[in-house]
C-alpha cells in the first residue's frame, strides 16, 4: 500500500482565499502519493488541482501545510523551503521559456544550475527524447506552441529533478499539437525513474499516461487510487459522463495475422484488439468506454461484436444525463461499466446480482 | 563654425549626460523594480514623487534645489558636514540635479518593461534553482532590456535638453556648468543669433535622431517581451 | 497662457474704455526695475484710471520678443543698447527714447557683517563664490567687471565667479546663501532708502560707467494714449521720487 512506502510523498495543505470574482476558494487535502510512476491530479477547472501543484512546488504557500517528499520535509509548520531549493522540475501550462534565450540557451540555463554536470550523451538523449534537435538555435518566439512545450519539458528534465511537476502541459495546445506531444510524454514516462505529478482535466490524457489518479472536486479529494480502480468507479462525478469508462491493464498473448488482431489477456478475461504492432508479451493498456458496452440477457451467436463475456451486475447508478443509467459489472477480476438508456434497463428488467452478457463494441488501446 | 566655447559646452554636455545616464540606471532600476512589484500603499506616493519632474516647471525644481543645496538647506548642510562643500555652481551639483530631473524618464520605461514580464518568468526561474537575487540579474534584467534601452536614451536626451534647472543652479561656469542649452540662451540674449542658430540646429538634429531611434527601436522590440498569454 | 489669464481683465478693460476713455498699456520691463515699476504703476493707475499690464524679464529676451512681434507698447530696458537696436530697426516711435533711471551697483552678502562697507572682503580669499550677472548680457554684469577691473581684482577673483543670466538670478544666488558675495543692483536690496538685509558696500559710481536704463514707445503703440501717458508719468517728479527710493538716480 502507498501509505507504508517511506519514499512516498505526503502532501497535506489547507489554504483558503477569495477569488478575484469574489467567490471563496478552499483547498483542503491530505494525500499520500506513490514514489514512482505518473500520478495524475484530475479535476475540472476551479477544483484546486493547479493550486495543489503550486503548493507542492512552493510557488504558493498554504496557510497550514505539511509536505514530505521522499523523507525530506519541504513544508511543516513555520518551515517552508523556497521553490529554488526544492529538487523539482516544473512544466507550466504555457511553455514559459526565457524569451531572450534560444532553445539551447534555455537548456543550458537549466544545465548550469543542475546539481551534477550533464554529460553530452545525457543531453543528446533528452534532445532526442523530446525531438527538439531542429529548434535549438531558434528563439522561442520563432517556435510553434508544441515545440516550445517540448523544449520546456527538456529544460525541466535537465535540472535533474527528483520530482517532476507538470501543470496541464497540453492544455494550451490545439488537438493536433496535443497529438504531437503525447507520444513524447509516453516515452518520457517509460524512460524516467522519478515520480511525475501530472495535473490535467483531460480524461484522455490521464487514461494514457497515469498509473495513479487523484480526483479533486472543490478543493477536496473525492477519489484516489490506481487508475483502473478509480476509473471503474461510477460515483465520481468528475469522471462520469461521455468519457466514463474502465481502464484495463493486460498483456498481449497471441496474434492473428490474417485478421490483424491481437489477443490481450487480463486477470480472468481476454479481448481481441486491433494489431498495432506491439511485440507479444508486451504490456498493453486499454480503455473501454461505457457508451461502447451493451448488455444482453443471453449469449447471441449472430452478432458483429467480437468481444463479449459473461458478467454480473454489481451496481446501477444514475448518470448525469437524465435518460441514461450507468451499470457496473464484474467480469471476474475486471470491472466494466456500461451506459444504457433507462428505457432499456426497464425493458430488460435488469437488477443488481443478475448474470448478463456484456458486449464490447470497441476497445481503445491507450498504451 | 563652432567656437572653442561652443565645443567646451558640447563636450561638457555629453560628459554630463553620460554620467547622469549611468547614475540614473543605477538609481532608477531598484526604484522601478520596487514600483513594479510592490503592493504597498506607498506605491502611489513614491510613484508620484518620481513623476513630479514631469509636470513641475524646471525653474521650480531648480529653485528648490538651489535652496536645498544652499548653506541653509538640508542637502547643503549634509554636504558641508561631509566636507564636500556646497553643490551649486559645480559639475557634480548639476549631475545630482539632472538625476532628479530626469528620473521619471528612466524609471517609467523600466517599470513598464518589468510590469509587462509578470510573475511567470520569475516562477520558471525559481523552479530552475535560481535564487531571488540571481533571478533579478539573470532573468528580469535581460528580459527588460528594451525598457532599459529606451530609458537610457530618454535619460541621456533629456539631460542634454535640460535648461531651467541648469540655469538656476549652474552659474554659467565654462567647462563646469555652461552646457549647450545655456550657451544657446546666452547667444540669444546677446543677440548673436547666428551662433545661436548653429547650436540650436545641432540640438534639434540630435533630438530628432534620438527620438527616431527610440520609436524605431520600440516598434522593432514590441513583440520581444515574454510572449505568453 | 497669459492671454487666457488676462481675458477677464481685458474684457473689463474694454467695458471701462467705453465708459471713461481709460486705455490699456502693455509694458515690458527689465527685471531689475520690477519693484520700482510696480510702485510707479500703482500710483499711475490710481491717478489716471489707465490699465497697465506688466511683463518682467531680461532685456535681451524682451528685445527678441519685440523683434518677433510681441504685443508690447512700451519697453523699459536695463541698458541703452537694446532700445538703440530697436530704434535702428525702425521699431521705435521717433523721439520717444529717454533715460528713466540710472542704476547703482552694490556688493552684497546675505550674511550680516560679512561686508564692512568696503571691498576688503574681495581682496581676502575668505568667501566661497562671487556672483555677478553675465557681463555679456546684463549691464549690471558689465558694470561689475568694470569695478573689479578698476580695483585690480578681476584676475584674482575670476576663479570664484558664478554668473547669473540676469541680475535677478544673481540676486537669488546670493540671497539663498549659495554665493557669499555678489554684485547686485542696489534697487534689489534697497527699500524706502535703506538696505534691509545682510551687509553691503554701495559701489562708488566713479568705478563703473553709469548704468543708464532707457525706455521707448514702440511704433505699434504710437496712437495709444495710455502708453504715452505712462512714459510721461515716468518723468514726473512723483515717479522719480519713487524710483529714487529704490536706489536709482534720475536725471
Amino acid at each position: 500500500m502507498v501509505a507504508s512506502d517511506q519514499h512516498a510523498i505526503h502532501a497535506a495543505f489547507k489554504l483558503s482565499r477569495s477569488h478575484a470574482s469574489g467567490e471563496p476558494f478552499t483547498l483542503d487535502v491530505d494525500i499520500q502519493l506513490p514514489s514512482s510512476g505518473v500520478t495524475a491530479v484530475f479535476g475540472h477547472s476551479g477544483s484546486g488541482k493547479t493550486t495543489f501543484l503550486r503548493c507542492v512546488a512552493g510557488l504558493e504557500r498554504a496557510q497550514a501545510g505539511q509536505l514530505t517528499v521522499q523523507g525530506e520535509v519541504w513544508q511543516k509548520e513555520n518551515c517552508h523551503v523556497p521553490t529554488h531549493q526544492r529538487p523539482i522540475g516544473y512544466v507550466f501550462q504555457e511553455a514559459s521559456l526565457f524569451e531572450h534565450l534560444t532553445g539551447m540557451g534555455n537548456l543550458a540555463f537549466a544545465m548550469k544550475r543542475a546539481p551534477t554536470p550533464t554529460s553530452d550523451e545525457g543531453l543528446q538523449q533528452i534532445i532526442e527524447l523530446m525531438g527538439i534537435e531542429s529548434v535549438l538555435t531558434r528563439l522561442p518566439k520563432h517556435m510553434s506552441g508544441g515545440e516550445r512545450q517540448r523544449v520546456a519539458i527538456a529544460r525541466a528534465l535537465l535540472i535533474q529533478p527528483r520530482l517532476l511537476l507538470m501543470d496541464e502541459p497540453l492544455a494550451s495546445l490545439d488537438h493536433q499539437r496535443k497529438q504531437e506531444i503525447l507520444p513524447y510524454l509516453a516515452r518520457l514516462r517509460a524512460s524516467l525513474k522519478i515520480p511525475i505529478l501530472y495535473v490535467s482535466h483531460s480524461v484522455d490524457e490521464i487514461a494514457q499516461l497515469a498509473d495513479h489518479v487523484v480526483v479533486l472536486e472543490q478543493g477536496t479529494v473525492v477519489a484516489q487510487g490506481d487508475i483502473g480502480e478509480v476509473f471503474a468507479r461510477t460515483d465520481v462525478n468528475a469522471l462520469s459522463g461521455f468519457d466514463t469508462g474502465a481502464v484495463w491493464q493486460g498483456k498481449s498473448v497471441a496474434r492473428d495475422e490474417q485478421w490483424h488482431l491481437v489477443k490481450v489477456s487480463f486477470q480472468q478475461t481476454e479481448l481481441w484488439v486491433r494489431d498495432t504492432g506491439e511485440a507479444l508479451g508486451s504490456s498493453i493498456r486499454v480503455r473501454i468506454l461505457a457508451r461502447d458496452v451493451s448488455l444482453a440477457r443471453t449469449a447471441l451467436d449472430e452478432t458483429s461484436i467480437l468481444n463479449r463475456m459473461p458478467a454480473t451486475i454489481t451496481d446501477i447508478c444514475p448518470d448525469r444525463d437524465e435518460a441514461m443509467i450507468l451499470v457496473r459489472l464484474d467480469c471476474g477480476e475486471e470491472v466494466l461499466i456500461a451506459r444504457l438508456t433507462k428505457r432499456s434497463l426497464d425493458k430488460m428488467a435488469l437488477q443488481v446480482g443478475q448474470e448478463v452478457w456484456a458486449q464490447i463494441k470497441s476497445v481503445a488501446i491507450v498504451r | 563654425m563652432f567656437t572653442a566655447a561652443d565645443l567646451d559646452a558640447i563636450w561638457l554636455t555629453l560628459r554630463l549626460a553620460s554620467i547622469v545616464t549611468v547614475l540614473l540606471l543605477i538609481v532608477g532600476t531598484p526604484i522601478a523594480w520596487w514600483l513594479a512589484r510592490t503592493q504597498s500603499w506607498l506605491k502611489g506616493p513614491v510613484g508620484a514623487i518620481v513623476a513630479l519632474p514631469l509636470v513641475l516647471p524646471p525653474t521650480v525644481l531648480g529653485f528648490y534645489m538651489l535652496v536645498a543645496m544652499g548653506p541653509n538647506g538640508a542637502i547643503g548642510q549634509f554636504t558641508q558636514a561631509l566636507g564636500i562643500g556646497l553643490l551649486p555652481f559645480s559639475f557634480w551639483g548639476l549631475v545630482i540635479a539632472s538625476v532628479v530631473y530626469s528620473l521619471p524618464f528612466v524609471v517609467q520605461p523600466i517599470q513598464n518593461a518589468m510590469q509587462a514580464l509578470g510573475e511567470r518568468p520569475l516562477e520558471a526561474a525559481a523552479t530552475l534553482r535560481v535564487g531571488p537575487w540571481e533571478r533579478f540579474f539573470c532573468v528580469v534584467l535581460p528580459l527588460s532590456k528594451p525598457g532599459f534601452i529606451t530609458a537610457a536614451i530618454l535619460g541621456f536626451a533629456h539631460t542634454v535638453g535640460e535648461f531651467g534647472v541648469v540655469l538656476m543652479i549652474g552659474g554659467n561656469i565654462p567647462q563646469q556648468t555652461r552646457v549647450v542649452s545655456v550657451q544657446i540662451y546666452d547667444y540669444v540674449e546677446a543677440m548673436e543669433y547666428g551662433q545661436a542658430h548653429l547650436l540650436a540646429g545641432l540640438m534639434v538634429a540630435f533630438s530628432f535622431v534620438v527620438l527616431l531611434g527610440v520609436y524605431g527601436f520600440q516598434r522593432q522590440g514590441s513583440n520581444s517581451m515574454l510572449g505568453v498569454k | 497662457m497669459n492671454v487666457v489669464k488676462y481675458l477677464p481683465w481685458l474684457a473689463m478693460g474694454l467695458t471701462v474704455t467705453s465708459q471713461s476713455c481709460a486705455e490699456q498699456v502693455h509694458a515690458a520691463v527689465a527685471a531689475n526695475f520690477t519693484g520700482a515699476m510696480k510702485s510707479v504703476v500703482a500710483q499711475f493707475e490710481q491717478d489716471t484710471g489707465h490699465d497697465v499690464l506688466l511683463s518682467f524679464g531680461s532685456s535681451g529676451k524682451i528685445l527678441a520678443q519685440i523683434q518677433n512681434g510681441a504685443p508690447f507698447d512700451v519697453f523699459l530696458s536695463a541698458d541703452q543698447a537694446k532700445p538703440q537696436a530697436l530704434q535702428d530697426k525702425g521699431l521705435v516711435q521717433e523721439g520717444s527714447r529717454f533715460t528713466y533711471a540710472i542704476g547703482a551697483l552694490a556688493l552684497w552678502s546675505s550674511l550680516p557683517d560679512f561686508i564692512e562697507n568696503d571691498y576688503s572682503r574681495l581682496t581676502s580669499d575668505d568667501y566661497n563664490k562671487l556672483a555677478l550677472a553675465n557681463p555679456k548680457l546684463a549691464p549690471y554684469g558689465l558694470a561689475a567687471t568694470e569695478v573689479l577691473q578698476a580695483l585690480g581684482l578681476k584676475d584674482t577673483t575670476q576663479a570664484k565667479w558664478v554668473q547669473g543670466e540676469n541680475i535677478a538670478q544673481t540676486y537669488q544666488f546670493v540671497a539663498t546663501g549659495n554665493a557669499d558675495l555678489g554684485f547686485v543692483a542696489l534697487s534689489q536690496i534697497m527699500s524706502k532708502g535703506h538696505v534691509t538685509e545682510g551687509s553691503s558696500w554701495i559701489v562708488p559710481s566713479n568705478l563703473y560707467s553709469p548704468i543708464r536704463q532707457d525706455a521707448v514707445l514702440l511704433k505699434t503703440a504710437k496712437d495709444n494714449s495710455a502708453a504715452k501717458a505712462l512714459l510721461a508719468y515716468l518723468q514726473s517728479d512723483a515717479a522719480q521720487q519713487i524710483i529714487q527710493s529704490y536706489g536709482y538716480t534720475t536725471e
